[in-house]
């Protein structure tokens, strides 16, 4: 056996990073079939009498927790009894791709010291423009969806400029003026989709003009249409963030920014232009999320509506922790996520009684809290600290954040 | 006013040019709004043809004697606020007054602002329009208890160092377990007491994480609401929504009736008769306000949030007082959770629906004070109330948009316009001794 498989093999029980990910995994699933088990008044009757017939219990537990898990993973990844094998893979996929675009909007200020908890202002205003460009402007189909993804783009970062020119030159701090910018957000929704610009006509409810159909991006192949060109976009984004974060001079003084923004001053980076660059990068990636909801084919009905941010700004945030803030661990994790929706929706469909697919927030939310924490899962699992050489990228394991350190005080500063 | 000049005198010297700027763009700002209010409001179709605004005087839901209508002419009334507040800016604009002064100044333009948007929302010439003031008070003062309890949750939790963005998930938290248990037990106030247990809970979740894991607080926030979220929902969906009769099915809160105080004119049945925990909301503001200023907790708070290092040293228990100070937080914020749902007697999914985040902007707005958060919260309430209840007057300006001034005004504010705020020191950086 050579040394290396054999540092390999010593690093699994260690707090390294790997170990920890797979073990957090493993915890939210444990407390997500707790919280199945918990919501069945059968089952709860049967723990009921426990100690006089424990085999009921359990296994009515195992059974339902059994089921859902089964059911998320037919409609995640593989379903032996349908007639489109990768079906499931392709919905993890569709619903991976807007995750992806959310969660490099995070990442990426992340690293130069940014908190962006704007994404459903940014997404919502990258929405408007969007839609506007998409059912207003003639064209012909490639140039027309060109326009719709840029008319995003300028939307999400004339926001996400806004946070950080607000930081750069005001001092107010990204998260606060974040909040505030997405009520406002919400509240221009609200209206525009009254106003006469953009209200359907046709329709009673709160809905918006729907995009014309040369402004709706390609399906990739013919048999399944909600497989579409936005997941090529989402690659493109994935390698375009890496190359500019780790190849490019904007990207080494974000770092530079991120790690210590006094070293960054001193060696002459101007700390609040590349602050306002950052924050304009993120809301342009938040700018793709609406379009992928617009133009994509997510939605049957490629109109804007009061929802349409739909919780992706806040779950952005969770993907690129769960990433630690790397494209390519965005990129996975955002995959983890979309395989947890896709499976959630197809377990709540298959599942009876019903189980709600609001457990996959819980999971999503238990794992990144257990990924931010890893001397709780080294507690609980009683693991071995992080020795040098273990496996590559073990120091990172056991380090209390994964946000960088000046993300830390900056958000102590006026929060 | 000798005594005021002489007091004022060394500020404006050291103030120097900052103090300059902000008086122009503060006399500026209110020359406008001024202005606004002259040509948009006071001549501006709305009120012409000699329209009269009516204002109704008697909340009809509750007891009290009945006050007649109050009926005046919009235009000369609108068009004279209009020019005490342009004078007021010009003043403003022009000396550089003492800081008593100034506060008055602002606080008179911005009642009669709000006083003549009122007058001209409810002005019509055939004097068919009508907006009833204390139902305006009414539904401020009903969106603005879980603000305040959110935003003493806190104050309480951040004036000792803890970031708590995690308002919102111990908000819904709370209401959820207040309508499990409420309706499990047939008793609203023990439903209200779980829900602040349940606060407490998320508290020491928020807690444990961030002291002991040091999880960086803003994103634990984030992360522990989507938990919330995540938890309601799914057993709202599971249990409640399969069973409301036995999982979520509650009395409402009566309103309690302070007699003698309650029949004080108008004001008295909006702030006199109105359920138990709206008084406690008040009572709690006064009681963290005397704590936090004038305590020995609220001095060791204050020290362990500014300086925790130094207050280690003269022996503090920095973590034991944080822990404490962010358990407490979330009963308050569990209490807010329990008043929304013991308003409406159900939990529905999602009901806080973000007001986490705003009593998260009540805390900052109120400059982490307990009265300024009671403060912001009660702006954050009236203008709630104010576009909801003139959303049937058909103004001109969209109701969606009146709603977004709150949070344009908080925006102002972090961004310095209207003054600084500053975080206590040590806000969101763990304490790891050594």
């Amino acid at each position: 056996m050579s040394d290396r498989l054999k540092r390999i093999l010593a690093g699994i029980g260690s707090a390294n990073t790997v170990t920890v990910t797979v073990l957090a995994f493993v915890l939210s699933v444990v407390i997500g079939g707790v919280l199945m088990i918990l919501s069945d008044q059968h089952l709860l009757s049967q723990w009921g009498y426990f100690f006089q017939h424990p085999t009921d219990a359990l296994s009515g537990s195992w059974d339902k927790v059994a089921n859902g898990y089964t059911a998320m993973f037919h409609g995640a990844v593989y379903d032996p009894h349908a007639k489109q094998a990768l079906r499931p893979i392709e919905n993890t996929v569709v619903d991976a791709t807007p995750l992806v675009f959310a969660g490099l909007a995070v990442a990426l200020p992340f690293r130069a010291g940014l908190f962006n908890i704007g994404g459903q202002s940014q997404l919502i205003i990258g929405a408007v423009c969007a839609t506007w460009v998409g059912f207003t402007v003639s064209a012909p189909m490639p140039l027309h969806v060109l326009l719709v993804v840029i008319a995003g783009m300028i939307g999400g970062a004339l926001v996400g400029g806004l946070t950080g020119l607000l930081k750069a030159r005001f001092g107010a701090h990204e998260v606060i003026s974040s909040i505030m910018l997405n009520n406002i957000a919400l509240g221009v929704l609200a209206w525009l989709i009254k106003t006469k610009a953009f209200h359907d006509p046709n329709r009673q409810d709160a809905i918006s003009k729907p995009v014309k159909d040369t402004a709706l991006l390609p399906a990739i192949h013919g048999s399944s249409p909600e497989l579409n060109f936005s997941t090529v976009l989402a690659i493109l984004a994935v390698l375009l963030v890496w190359w500019v974060m780790s190849r490019s001079t904007l990207g080494f003084r974000l770092r530079a920014l991120g790690s210590n923004p006094d070293a960054a001053r001193t060696a002459g980076i101007s700390v609040s232009r590349n602050q306002v660059y950052a924050m304009l990068l993120a809301g342009a990636l938040m700018g793709l999320v609406a379009v992928t909801q617009i133009s994509g084919t997510l939605s049957a009905s490629h109109a804007m509506t009061t929802t349409l941010d739909n919780g992706i700004g806040f779950t952005g945030i969770t993907v690129a922790l769960l990433g630690r803030g790397k494209p390519v661990g965005v990129a996975l994790a955002a995959l983890l996520f979309g395989a947890l929706d896709a499976g959630g929706v197809a377990m709540e469909a298959a599942t009876t009684p019903t189980v709600p697919h609001d457990v996959v927030t819980v999971v999503q939310a238990v794992i990144v809290v257990f990924v931010a924490a890893p001397k709780l899962v080294q507690e609980i699992f009683r693991l071995r600290d992080v020795r040098r050489g273990d496996i590559k990228g073990s120091g990172t394991g056991a380090a209390p954040s994964v946000a960088p350190a000046t993300a830390v005080d900056s958000a102590a500063e006026a929060v | 006013m000798a005594v005021a000049t002489i007091a004022a005198a060394p500020t404006a010297i050291a103030g120097g040019t900052e103090a300059d700027t902000r008086r122009y763009t503060a006399g500026a700002t209110q020359i406008i709004m001024g202005l606004v209010m002259l040509l948009g409001f006071g001549l501006g179709t709305r009120t012409a043809h000699g329209a009269s605004t009516t204002f109704g005087m008697t909340l009809v839901s509750k007891q009290g004697t009945h006050v007649p209508d109050w009926v005046f002419p919009a235009r000369p009334v609108i068009v004279a606020l209009a020019v005490v507040v342009v004078l007021l800016g010009a003043a403003r604009l022009a000396v550089q007054l003492p800081r008593r002064w100034r506060l008055i100044g602002t606080s008179v333009v911005l009642f009669c602002f709000t006083f003549a948007f009122m007058a001209w929302s409810a002005a019509d010439p055939k004097g068919g329009e009508r907006l009833i003031l204390p139902s305006v008070l009414d539904s401020m003062v009903i969106a603005a208890v879980p603000l305040v309890l959110g935003a003493l949750g806190g104050v309480v939790g951040e004036r000792s160092g803890v970031v708590n963005v995690a308002i919102e998930g111990q908000l819904l938290f709370g209401g959820f377990m207040t309508a499990l248990v409420g309706t499990a037990t047939h008793s609203l106030w023990i439903g209200v007491i779980a829900g602040v247990l349940a606060g407490a809970l998320m508290g020491l979740l928020l807690a444990v994480l961030a002291i002991r894991y040091l999880i960086e607080q803003v994103v634990l926030g984030v992360v522990l609401n989507l938990l919330a979220l995540g938890v309601t929902g799914f057993l709202f969906k599971s249990l409640m929504q399969t069973n409301q009769n036995s999982y979520n099915n509650l009395t409402p809160f009566t309103t309690v009736r302070i007699p003698g105080l309650a029949s004080i004119w108008v004001i008295g049945p909006v702030a006199f008769d109105q359920p138990l925990i709206v008084y406690i909301a008040v009572f709690l503001v006064m009681l963290v306000h005397l704590g936090l200023f004038h305590t020995r907790w609220g001095l060791r708070t204050r020290a362990v949030g500014e300086h925790p290092a130094a207050a280690d040293t003269v022996g503090v228990k920095v973590l034991r007082l944080r822990y404490r100070n962010v358990m407490l937080g979330g009963a308050f914020a569990g209490l807010g959770g329990a008043w929304l749902v013991g308003n409406v007697g159900n939990f529905t999914e999602n009901m806080t629906n973000g007001k986490g985040f705003i009593a998260l902007a009540a805390v900052i707005f109120g400059r982490w004070s307990p009265f300024g958060a009671l403060a912001a919260a009660a702006l954050f309430g009236f203008t709630d109330a104010l576009a909801s209840q003139t959303s049937s007057l058909q103004l001109p300006i969209p109701s969606d948009l009146l709603t977004t001034l709150p949070y344009v005004a908080t925006l102002f504010a972090v961004a310095g316009l209207i003054g600084r705020v500053r975080a206590p020191a040590a806000d969101g950086k763990p304490y790891i001794k050594g």
